[in-house]
């Protein structure tokens, strides 16, 4: 986690802005977000000096330039593999990867999961909108199958990627779920997030109002919301609903189903367990919905400790450094014999 | 200039009588240079035999070069011509360039290597063959329809079939080895045979042998077995006629070890993050021919060396530029297709202006092409292969000991001008080796990486791109309070870096980056003119070509005809005196490994008229090719 400095406790989130004029289209959820990780960053005393953004390219990847930290708007779906380099090289820095459904999940997949099953220490901020928005509106691959772009004028033929899903499948020590508009909980999320060391993977919701508006709203809409949220709390049972009447049971198929509370009764109910080693549990959670389509798990679905990247490449290096010495070039170039030739 | 090849004049006596040597009855007669060729099966060890001989030639004193040349399949089929590995060494008393036009000794395991490679002996060289390889399943598989040990076909060479395997099974006997295993022995028995032919020493081998498969009684006595029967084999039959001994070459005095250019890569990278004070930090994703670099940085992280394998080339580019985004020395290591791949990063690199070093170990192209043999046509792709105008500086290493300087070199650029600089070698030179004269470290000039620690603009603002005098800008690191800043691949304010879309900022950036890359030609050494500096003719050449140029420019000499070498290490920007150079001659050939990329960049910048020598064969120049053209144009101006 960041430094805590004596001056931390005096900075606003002023501090944390820049004076470059942020440029999303107004009433976009990114606004919502930069605030959220504003402030979260005050809240937490974090050191603008130590902490990074590195971003890719898409409307969330201007992010770095609005933030007055250190911070790097990259290319296309490579944040994750620069990031990687960065956080490596410098276990001391926070750093912080911004990017979209189609710079995550499309060209930078690859760098995507590889992040993640590395367990790198950094925090990926996955800003899905299902939707290509800086291009003007083309389908992304989490947009929902028969979705009517421009570039797919008959509907998508495209099975979606669950963000969720695909990092526990890449065994993600951290991931979890938010909502642009749901400030108190994004908070939350992102105070986890800061607080685990290792690679994080937060899907946050984001209504991108020009191309995909409302994409979200069965599930964060004020008069829908309570029906399709599901809270996940570690330690708790999963119930949502407004009576919280509905639970989700794990069936011995290894299947996770929702079911009336009062049919099954309340101690049938499955309770969270976060930071259970073995991710099939959170996955199956992540499978109960593939989109905002129906009740949808929000909140920390993994987080369990495991080395990160840097901690072992830093440990390799003191280990040689203790079996033979800090180098030493002399030595080094003689490696594997020498002959002499007199004058 | 790479010291390793600066050779005093000789003192050596030359007693040209027949030399004893007293573990030896017979005498030896005494040769200038030889050149050996071991060719045999891909699970032969040819690779290690060539290797093994090469290096007690090296203790024995003599210059080198070598030449390895293997199938890109792993295991290609046993006793196929695809399948057949060689390892070339040309051995000297005297300064030598290249590893020879043509073999005089052609050591054939199979009838595939024989068949492969007896067309490159010129009439009257030595054919030793294992004439136990040559039943009627080999010679099929090799293509032959009658026995070309029989059928007369090779009468203009002096053949020697020798029954390896069966002495290195009878041999093996003793040790407890199987036949089946003690076979695997038989390249030791050639070794053997050779080194009494050449009177090269067996102890490094026998040394080498117990460091290797000691810990394997049955292996390290059965391969000892078979050297030794080996040596014995020429000496007590008198199958074989003569012996022969190459003296000693005059080589500057010191102390040397042998080295290819992939391993003088990887210490030139290590030793360059000590002068610059930075710690390395290489990605890399594996690529034939340059994935040594990576598993010979891997080993050494008590320098502080962090190594890693990255996903794909373009993760290895990407996690390369972010170390050095933090203040690592940034480098990733490529070949042909890889190089395609880091483009995009690369360009990222030239507009943030990030120093890194990518390091591209030219193979034959385009696409996978030939994987495991040389070419040097990544010349104008290093040069223009991104969209946009995007300079990079280039670099090439000339010999493989010289890949250290090169390193070294490129990083001292990177780091002094905040840019990435592309640092050419090849196949030929990654797995190649020549005796080097190791270097003192004190000796080598230190280029400590500056940091900015205070703001340089007003009101406590920092300017990431602030430019000094050379348009080079500040490097301030992530971690140093008050000089928060953020850079990316939008066009950007000079000075601020803010985002800008302005047309004439993006005009004076786009002038300014070509500017600062351009200025380097004020911190590079002038070329210089070996060979003849008042000849008619120059040659000018770049990367590996050296030793062939150099010999061809010899070879030309003594037949007559007169001509200068002007060989490159700066590709981009040139050096400052090129253009004045290449207007004193009447006549500039550039002989590359591709269609004349050098040439074209010289043309259109000097408008010099160019000749372009080309070879695309995967193999490199030879002396006489090179000769032979200088004296064709020679010939053409009398
Ligand atoms: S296009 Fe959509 S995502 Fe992009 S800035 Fe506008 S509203 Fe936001």
């Amino acid at each position: 986690m960041t430094d805590t400095t004596t001056e931390s406790t005096t900075r606003t989130r002023k501090d944390f802005q820049t004076d470059q004029e942020v440029r999303w289209c107004p009433g976009c959820g990114d606004y919502t977000i930069l605030a959220s990780v504003q402030n979260f960053l005050v809240d937490t005393g974090a050191d603008p000096a130590k902490t990074v953004f590195v971003s890719g390219i898409g409307c969330s990847s201007r992010f770095p330039y609005y933030m007055n930290t250190y911070g790097m708007h990259s290319i296309h779906g490579r944040a994750p593999a620069i990031a990687t380099g960065l956080a490596s090289a410098r276990p001391d820095l926070d750093v912080w990867v911004v990017t979209g459904d189609g710079d995550a999940l499309s060209i930078g997949g690859n760098h995507f999961i590889h992040a993640l099953r590395r367990n790198v220490n950094l925090k990926i901020l996955l800003f899905n909108n299902q939707i290509y928005g800086l291009t003007k509106g083309q389908y992304s691959p989490t947009s929902e199958p028969g979705k009517v772009t421009k570039s797919t004028p008959f509907g998508s033929i495209d099975q979606p990627f669950n963000p969720i899903s695909l990092a526990l499948g890449a065994e993600a020590t951290f991931v979890a779920r938010t909502l642009d508009m749901d400030r108190p909980h994004t908070a939350e999320i992102l105070r986890a997030a800061g607080a685990h060391r290792g690679a994080v993977l937060v899907e946050i919701w984001q209504n991108c109002n020009v191309f995909n508006d409302k994409a979200f709203e069965l599930v964060t809409g004020k008069a829908s919301r309570d029906e399709n949220q599901i809270r996940l709390e570690h330690g708790a049972p999963i119930r949502f609903g407004p009576e919280s009447e509905h639970g989700v049971v794990f069936t011995s198929r290894g299947r996770a189903e929702i079911v009336e509370v009062s049919e099954v009764g309340e101690e049938a109910i499955a309770v969270h367990d976060a930071h259970r080693d073995d991710p099939s549990l959170a996955f199956t959670l992540s499978r109960l919905s593939n989109g905002p389509y129906g009740p949808t798990p929000i909140g920390v679905f993994r987080q369990v400790e495991r080395p990160t990247y840097d901690e072992q490449m830093a440990q390799q290096l003191a280990a040689a450094q203790k079996r033979s010495g800090p180098g030493d070039l002399a030595t080094l170039y003689r490696t594997g014999g020498t002959w002499a030739v007199s004058a | 200039m790479n010291p390793s090849r600066e050779r005093l004049r000789s003192t050596v006596p030359d007693d040209s009588t027949a030399v004893a040597d007293p573990r030896s009855d017979r005498p030896a007669h005494k040769v200038e240079h030889v050149v050996v060729r071991f060719a045999g099966d891909s699970g032969d060890g040819m690779q290690l035999t060539g290797d093994r001989f090469t290096l007690a030639s090296a203790i024995f004193g003599n210059d080198l070069v070598t030449f390895p040349s293997f199938p890109a399949e792993i295991r290609a089929p046993a006793g196929t011509l695809a399948g057949v590995s060689s390892f070339q060494v040309h051995f000297s008393d005297s300064d030598i360039h290249t590893p020879g036009d043509k073999p005089n000794v052609l050591v054939a395991m199979n009838p595939a290597a024989l068949s492969a490679n007896v067309g490159d002996l010129p009439p009257g060289g030595t054919v030793i063959v294992n004439i136990d390889a040559f039943d009627e399943r080999n010679l099929q598989k090799a293509g032959y329809e009658t026995n070309p040990l029989e059928d007369g076909s090779l009468d203009a060479y002096v053949v020697y079939p020798v029954p390896m395997t069966t002495i290195t099974v009878e041999v093996a006997k003793e040790t407890g080895a199987k036949p089946r295993e003690a076979e695997r022995s038989k390249n030791f028995f050639a070794l053997g045979l050779v080194s009494w032919m050449y009177s090269r020493p067996l102890e490094p081998t026998i040394r080498w042998n117990e460091e290797k498969f000691g810990r394997n009684r049955t292996v390290a006595d059965s391969n000892r077995a078979a050297l030794e029967a080996g040596w014995n084999f020429g000496e007590t039959t008198e199958v074989i006629a003569d012996r022969y001994e190459v003296s000693p070459a005059p080589l500057a005095a010191g102390e040397y070890r042998s080295i290819n250019g992939n391993t003088a890569t990887a210490y030139g990278i290590i030793t360059a993050g000590q002068l610059a004070n930075l710690p390395v930090f290489l990605a890399s994703y594996p690529i034939t021919p340059a994935s040594d670099i990576l598993h010979e940085l891997a080993r050494h992280k008590n320098f502080g060396v962090r190594t890693m394998q990255a996903e794909d080339e373009i993760a290895a580019v990407g996690a390369a530029l972010g170390a050095a985004f933090g203040g690592h020395l940034g480098v990733t290591t490529t070949s042909g297709p890889g190089l395609d791949l880091k483009s995009e990063t690369l360009g990222l690199a030239v507009q943030l202006e990030i120093p890194m070093l990518i390091v591209d170990v030219q193979r034959g192209g385009p696409s996978t092409g030939l994987p495991t043999k040389t070419e040097q046509a990544d010349l104008l792709a290093a040069m223009f292969g991104r969209h946009g105008e995007s300079p990079i500086p280039i670099l090439a290493a000339r010999t493989p000991g010289d890949c250290f300087y090169a390193a070294v070199e490129a990083a001292r650029i990177a780091i002094g001008h905040m840019t990435p600089v592309i640092l050419l070698t090849d196949g030929y030179l990654a797995n190649g080796s020549e005796p080097w004269l190791i270097p003192d470290p004190e000796s080598l000039d230190a280029f400590p990486a500056e940091f900015v620690t205070e703001p340089n603009g007003a009101d406590g603002q920092y300017l990431p791109y602030l430019r000094d005098g050379r348009y080079v800008r500040p490097w301030a690191l992530p971690g140093t309070p008050g000089l928060e800043h953020r850079i990316g691949g939008i066009e950007h304010e000079d000075g601020t870096g803010n985002v800008s879309y302005d047309p004439a900022n993006h005009a004076h950036m786009v002038e300014v980056r070509a500017a600062k890359v351009a200025r380097i030609a004020d911190d590079i050494p002038d070329a210089a003119v070996e060979g003849d500096q008042d000849a008619d003719i120059l040659v000018i050449g770049w990367g590996s070509t050296y030793g062939s140029i150099r010999a061809g420019v010899e070879q030309a000499a003594q037949a007559g005809a007169r001509a200068a070498h002007v060989h490159l290490r700066h590709l981009n920007p040139f050096p400052k005196n090129l253009g004045a150079l290449l207007g004193r001659y009447d006549r500039v050939l550039a002989p590359e490994m591709n269609r004349g990329q050098l040439a074209m960049l010289l043309r259109s910048r000097f408008l010099e008229d160019v000749q372009t020598l080309s070879k695309m064969e995967g193999s490199p120049f030879l002396a006489e090719e090179i000769a032979a053209k200088i004296q064709e144009i020679a010939e053409a101006r009398s």
